[in-house]
């Protein structure tokens, strides 16, 4: 060893080392921490798909197959009768035009309760994130207490407010009140956006000589991807979930997809078609769904940088 | 404050009058007054939070003053646009628009003001050529590196055809190497184009390199506004004493005497001749003062050419290669003393020193104004 020692400086490479531990510890790849931790993951994985699984696989047998009462097991003969009757000819009272007239007046009601929401939000934001006018605290801290105010309490004031209008029951009221219910968290989240964007970005375009819209056009909106990604998940989420106030809003024939879902499933007359209410239910989900494989690697992206400051 | 109405010969190209900005409670700039004459480079010098960015904010229009006047060019811009004051300005973290190649950041503010095509093309190959940025002007800002980025922004208010430039602490995000740099090129950018530049910085190095004057600030106040050798040489206060000069200077509390005609300051049972210096009021024995002396205005050893001589011990030494700076024991103080790098002194051995009392300092211990 001594010898060793005293020749190193005249050694190569690997012989310079000695004894013992080196480089990179080894890990255990069954330690109990992992174990842990991928149980829990798997745990929670399987308890949330399990009744997806259920509902995709109930959907695609025939009535005489679910009778059997095997609800885990794959269907013998796939069958995709029990989702076209959902879309096109399932009853609810009267009609049985299944989901379709749903669909068609849920697209109806949200791309406009979207795009107006979030371009008054999005103003809203840059205003109040931008240009500090008197009274601006005053105003976001309503704003903000408006987001939590339980919806229930307001529905009948709505109700009359849409009546005097004279847009109770009709597509354009469930827009207005959809398009005034997203303000304050939306506006929250675009303040907080504009808030995190460097403030000489700004001041540097009041030099330059831009005023309120051109910086907001110019120079915010490109910047603002993310966000704007960000608030259309939300609202599209949001509105097409929605069941409350389509049901307190519309008539049975503007309805949107959700309250038709829950006509269709609470229908008494005949049997219970478990396929077929599955089905829609699984048609009435896959919008937002779509939503969020679409777009899911933006709207992380957006909540994390609308979160670093404000 | 009506009758701040004299009209101004266009000698000065901005001042500021009696302006005051409040926060709420807050005070952060108090009665400023500043004239600053055409084609100066003033700078307004710091640390953080004295109020200097928020002085340069309000004159560019960025920041409402509570109360006071800006002039730029003879004309009352108080109440006027970022865009109609003709000023240009330069921001720390460079502030270019993410989106837009360097041309179109360039020429946003001259298309947001209807210029014409060949008047934009015209000014964006004049800035293009005198910062020599012509081969970045396809690129994106992400794409250009720290320097090249201040450079764009430099540009950006080159391509107004200003009268004023603001630079908000310019050089602040870049490293020490292209600092320097950019440092030369910002003054080889003014001894060119001769316009009136305010500079924000709390780089002490790059206020004594570029001004024609500094304005030091403290607490929304100006202790002192000169020419870089005066802020130097004679500082106002202490505060100016000690804020600018690195190492520090060394400053010791002490009282004024007499003997036989001659002034003493005294500490700790020392005396210190003060012949040479020059005072601007009478001195008075007694009277409690502190006196400031800035490390390479202290001799030891072969330095020395004359005057007062006493012996002092070596605490420790710190080499910097061109200097060689001394901590000495003497009268019960440490003293920093600036030698050659070549001269090395071992800890605890003996040395003589001498001040030179020319260029020293003699503060008022209680309001530490400059006697």
């Amino acid at each position: 060893m001594d010898k060793s020692l005293t020749a190193m400086p005249n050694l190569a490479g690997a012989d310079r080392l000695s004894a013992g531990p080196q480089g990179k510890r080894p890990r255990k790849v069954l330690s109990g921490r992992n174990i842990m931790v991928y149980g829990a993951l798997t745990f929670a994985a399987i308890y949330y798909l399990l009744p997806l699984y259920v509902m995709v696989v109930t959907s695609l047998k025939g009535m005489p197959e679910i009778r059997m009462g095997n609800i885990f097991s794959p269907p013998m003969e796939i069958t995709f009768e029990p989702w076209a009757k959902a879309w096109a000819s399932a009853c609810t009272g009267l009609n049985c035009d299944g989901l379709s007239r749903g669909f068609w007046n849920s697209v109806k009601i949200m791309v406009p309760s979207v795009i107006v929401s979030i371009a008054i939000a999005s103003v809203n934001g840059y205003a109040l994130a931008n240009w500090k006018f008197k009274g601006a605290e005053l105003f976001f801290t309503i704003l903000i207490i408006g987001a939590f105010i339980p919806y229930q309490v307001m529905i009948y004031p709505i109700v009359i407010v849409l009546r005097e209008l004279g847009l109770y029951g009709t597509i354009y009221g469930l827009i207005l009140v959809h398009s005034i219910f997203g303000m304050p968290i939306l506006t929250l989240l675009f303040r907080n956006y504009f808030v995190s964007l460097p403030e000489e970005l700004f001041k540097a375009a009041r030099i330059d000589g831009a005023g309120f819209w051109q910086i907001y056009f110019r120079i915010m909106l490109p910047m603002s991807l993310p966000i704007f990604v960000v608030a259309m998940i939300l609202q599209v989420t949001g509105i097409w979930n929605d069941f409350l106030f389509g049901v307190v809003f519309t008539r049975p024939e503007t309805y949107p997809m959700t309250v038709q879902l829950n006509n269709i499933v609470n229908s008494v007359q005949g049997v219970k078609e478990y396929n077929v209410n599955m089905a829609a239910t699984l048609l009435t989900g896959a919008i937002p769904l779509i939503v969020y494989f679409v777009s899911g690697r933006l709207f992380v992206r957006g909540i994390a940088a609308g979160a670093v400051k404000g | 404050m009506m009758h701040n109405t004299v009209p101004l010969r266009s000698q000065y190209s901005v001042s500021i009058r009696e302006l005051s900005l409040s926060f709420g409670a807050v005070k952060v700039l108090e009665n400023l007054n500043i004239d600053i004459h055409d084609g100066e480079f003033l700078v307004l010098l710091g640390s953080s939070g004295c109020g200097k960015s928020t002085l340069l904010n309000c004159i560019a229009g960025l920041l409402e003053p509570t109360e006071g006047q800006i002039f730029i060019k003879d004309k009352n811009v108080t109440w006027e646009e970022p865009k109609d004051r003709g000023i240009g300005m330069v921001f720390q973290s460079y502030a270019l628009y993410p989106q837009m190649t360097v041309e179109k950041n360039l020429s946003f503010g001259l298309r947001v003001a209807g210029v014409p095509k060949d008047e934009i093309d015209r000014r964006l190959t004049r800035a293009a050529g005198i910062l020599q940025i012509e081969p970045l002007m396809k690129r994106k800002p992400a794409e250009l590196s720290g320097g090249q980025r201040q450079r764009v922004a430099i540009g950006r208010a080159l391509v107004r055809d200003v009268d004023v430039f603001l630079f908000d602490e310019p050089l602040s995000n870049l490293d020490a190497k292209l600092r320097s740099e950019l440092r030369v090129e910002i003054k080889r950018l003014h001894q060119s184009l001769k316009n009136t530049m305010i500079y924000v910085t709390h780089d002490q190095i790059e206020a004594l390199t570029l001004a024609d004057r500094i304005a030091i600030m403290k607490s929304g106040v100006i202790q002192q506004l000169d020419d870089p050798v005066t802020i130097y040489n004679r500082p106002k206060n202490r505060f100016v004493a000690g804020f600018i000069g690195s190492p520090s200077m060394n400053f010791m509390q002490g009282v004024l005497a007499e003997e036989g005609g001659r002034f003493l300051f005294q500490t700790n049972g020392v005396s210190f001749s003060l012949e040479g210096y020059q005072a601007s009021e009478t001195l008075m024995p007694g009277r409690a003062v502190i006196l400031g002396a800035r490390p390479e205005h202290i001799k030891v050893d072969g330095d020395i050419v004359g005057g007062e001589v006493h012996e002092a011990i070596v605490d420790i030494e710190e080499p910097m290669g061109a200097d060689n700076l001394l901590w000495l024991k003497h009268a019960g103080h440490t003293m920093s003393v600036r030698i050659g790098g070549a001269r090395r002194y071992a800890p605890g051995s003996k040395v003589r020193l001498a001040f030179d009392m020319t260029m020293a300092s003699l503060f008022d211990a209680t309001t530490e104004e400059r006697i």
